[in-house]
């Protein structure tokens, strides 16, 4: 234990600041999370895994000398095919079976995912460099990398852009009437399988987003995907599925909520603060439920 | 009931080819002497398990090609049976086992990193297998009074001991306050705990002592602290990517230290992938190929170094040098035992007394290397961001002056 963080106010304001930044981040991956959750029912184990794979292509970029600010443009547009190649192969025969079979169908992604990145780009840690230097705040005892700044920034963009679309496009309007009922959708002449396949393709090119993201203010490493699903997974239940602004605030509170636990438990504890506030979440949603469900009666 | 006897026969058939074709296999055949080894060929360890094999065939080729082993008159080649561990401790000691038992290894090399090594060493040990390891470095390898066990590195408690004696030499003799982040395995433990002797014998004090996860990949908040408090030495162990984070953020975050010290620099390629951001960064290094030491193989570190890049188009970390090391002990203990007696090259490794490119090798009787001192370089660069590493401590080799302290980030 350590209470560093209420001797020195200025690392509170540091953690807040870090934290929302953070969780802006994690926002991203979560809101594709709750898109492709609400609309096919799956819950996407290699989330954090197309997320790394996002992260893989603005390094690569980084690597031949673009700079890998762009990946944020490339990735999600090389990232919607996989997720489209994804359905195809194996979510479309998982999509109408029951949540237990579409986690394991895509666990076995995730594994796949890692092995094959491990094999084509080594298990080297890598990261690409932006070159954005830092904003300093208060008398230099607050500091932001801009990297950090520009990813929020960037989340933020991309959260907004793709809230318009889902509302005035026509897709976006077909995605959530089979969110909605997928049955009527389907009466009403709503085309679901391409609604489905598009969902995807949709969820991974946020992934790829956040990963060109990743690559820029953290390092990425073919095994660390998996930290990304559990932090998105708890984001979108806490926030319930379409909830918008739900899922923005549950990141921020989630990465102000890392933040605290790192300075307070220690660096070691970080992930595992997050596995328990998860743990804890579900018993209570589930003690509430209970309930809920016994006043019905 | 005939059908069951056929089966019967058929089954002790199989049985009979493999045992013959086992013997076949067993560790000296013809004129090959035959060592296994597990290596991380895939999974997380795959990049230094290539640079461990990678050393274990230059080392094999070059014995091969000058003359090969002696014993008993008799003229030999060493040969190696690898098989890929996946970079899984369960799989590594299954392998080791199959090895011995299945194709009749009697000597083993090791495989890469501390973990590894820890799930194979009871394996030889129960088979009174000679095992010569290069990559495993944690100190409860030698305290478990494994006597088929020899590590040609030293162990990882004295990785960075000498930044923080250096640090105190350069504050007059005066203890220093010490900053510390480690991740939570085997070895940066083990590094950690040499910090903790030498803070105890210089007097020094820890103000931070952080713990890394595995999934290590934002040191943030230890660096705040750093930051807030001011100590004169950080000393950051996690693997390559705790070397990789923390000169990210250390860089962006604009964090002012006297003393930086790594582990893990070389095998992070740092000043490639942060360039001039990793300049004065101290890296603990087994070994760097400017060092004198001399041998009749690879001649010496810098002839080492040039062969390695001709073969493999990479200059070699020291995870390379130390698994060729490895084979050159082998070799003089089986000339020396002149037999292939488990025991007596097993006896002949223990009295191991020689002088290789690497370094000097000696083993204590818990089986670590006690007569090669780690030495310590400072990533320097020059105007035009070239950056090279340069060995600083101990003063012996030291090709370039510590730059100490750290020039702060306002004035770089």
């Amino acid at each position: 234990m350590d209470f560093l963080v209420f001797q020195y106010p200025m690392i509170t304001v540091q953690a807040c600041l870090d934290g929302i930044l953070l969780g802006v981040l994690f926002a991203l991956i979560a809101y594709g999370m709750a898109l492709q959750w609400g609309v096919m029912n799956i819950i996407n184990i290699a989330q954090g895994d197309l997320v790394i794979l996002g992260g893989y292509i603005a390094y690569f970029m980084y690597l031949y000398g673009i700079h890998p600010a762009w990946g944020v443009i490339v990735a999600p547009v090389i990232m919607y095919f996989v997720g489209i190649a994804i359905y195809k192969l194996v979510i479309n025969k998982v999509v109408d079976r029951d949540l237990f079979i579409s986690i394991l169908a895509t666990f076995g992604i995730s594994i796949l995912f890692m092995q094959l990145m491990n094999f084509a780009f080594g298990a080297d840690v890598v990261l690409a460099n932006s070159g954005y230097g830092t904003t300093m705040l208060f008398d230099s005892n607050v500091v932001l990398p801009n990297s950090k700044i520009f990813s929020a920034f960037i989340s933020i963009l991309f959260a907004v852009c793709l809230v318009i679309y889902m509302k005035k496009s026509k897709l976006g309007r077909a995605i959530r009437a089979t969110a909605q009922n997928a049955r009527a959708a389907k009466i009403l002449g709503v085309d679901t399988e391409k609604v489905y396949a598009a969902t995807f393709g949709i969820n991974a090119a946020l992934c790829g987003v956040a990963g060109a993201l990743i690559s820029i203010t953290f390092t990425i490493h073919p095994y660390m995907g998996l930290p990304y699903t559990i932090r998105s997974f708890m984001i979108v239940i806490v926030a319930g599925l379409g909830n918008l602004p739900g899922v923005a605030m549950s990141g921020m509170g989630l990465g102000v909520f890392e933040e605290f636990a790192d300075y307070i438990l220690g660096t070691e504890f970080r992930i595992g603060s997050v596995f328990l506030l998860l743990v804890l979440i579900l018993v209570y949603r589930r003690f509430k439920l209970s309930r809920k469900r016994e006043y019905l009666k | 009931m005939r059908l069951n006897k056929i089966i019967l026969s058929f089954v002790s058939a199989l049985v009979i080819l493999f045992s013959t074709s086992v013997a076949s296999f067993a560790k000296v055949v013809g004129d090959k002497i035959i060592l296994g080894a597990a290596i991380s060929l895939t999974g997380k360890y795959s990049s230094n398990g290539v640079h461990t094999q990678n050393g274990y065939n230059m080392a094999v080729d070059r014995i091969n090609s000058m003359g090969g082993i002696k014993v008993g008159g008799k003229t030999y080649k060493f040969d190696i049976i690898y098989y890929d561990d996946e970079s899984n401790p369960k799989r590594a000691a299954q392998l080791a086992e199959r090895l011995i038992s299945q194709d009749g290894v009697e000597f083993m090399l090791g495989p890469y990193s501390s973990g590894l090594t820890k799930a194979i060493a009871p394996v030889t040990e129960k088979y009174g297998v000679p095992m010569v390891e290069a990559n495993g470095a944690s100190r409860s390898l030698f305290t478990k009074g494994y006597k088929y066990l020899f590590a040609v590195l030293a162990p990882a408690n004295l990785y960075l001991d000498v930044a923080i004696e250096t640090a105190v030499e350069l504050n007059g003799g005066k203890p220093v306050r010490i900053a510390q982040a480690f991740e939570q395995d085997a070895f940066s433990q083990d590094v950690r705990l040499g910090i903790l002797d030498a803070a105890e014998r210089t007097g020094s004090k820890i103000i931070i002592d952080d713990k890394l996860p595995k999934e290590l990949n934002d040191m943030a908040a230890t660096l705040v602290k750093v930051k807030q408090m001011k100590p004169d030495v950080l000393v950051v162990s996690g693997h390559t990517k705790g070397a990789l984070t923390a000169i990210r953020q250390i860089a962006e975050m604009k964090v002012d230290v006297p003393m930086l010290a790594m582990t893990h620099c070389d095998a992070a390629k740092l000043s490639k992938q942060h360039g001039k951001n990793s300049q004065y960064a101290l890296c603990a290094s087994q070994w760097h190929k400017s060092l004198t030491y001399k041998d009749d193989f690879f001649k010496d570190g810098m002839t080492y170094a040039a062969d390695f890049e001709k073969e493999f188009g990479y200059d070699p970390p020291y995870q390379s040098a130390e698994s060729s090391a490895a084979l050159l002990v082998f070799k003089d203990a089986f000339e020396r035992a002149n037999s292939f007696d488990q025991k007596k090259v097993r006896d002949a490794l223990a009295a191991t007394n020689m002088q290789t490119f690497y370094g000097n090798i000696k083993f204590a009787p818990g089986g670590q290397n006690v007569d090669k001192p780690m030495v310590l370089f400072q990533v320097m660069c020059d105007a035009s961001g070239n950056c090279e590493n340069k060995v600083v401590a101990p003063l012996k080799w030291a090709s370039a002056k510590l730059i100490h302290p750290i020039p702060k980030w306002s004035d770089r």
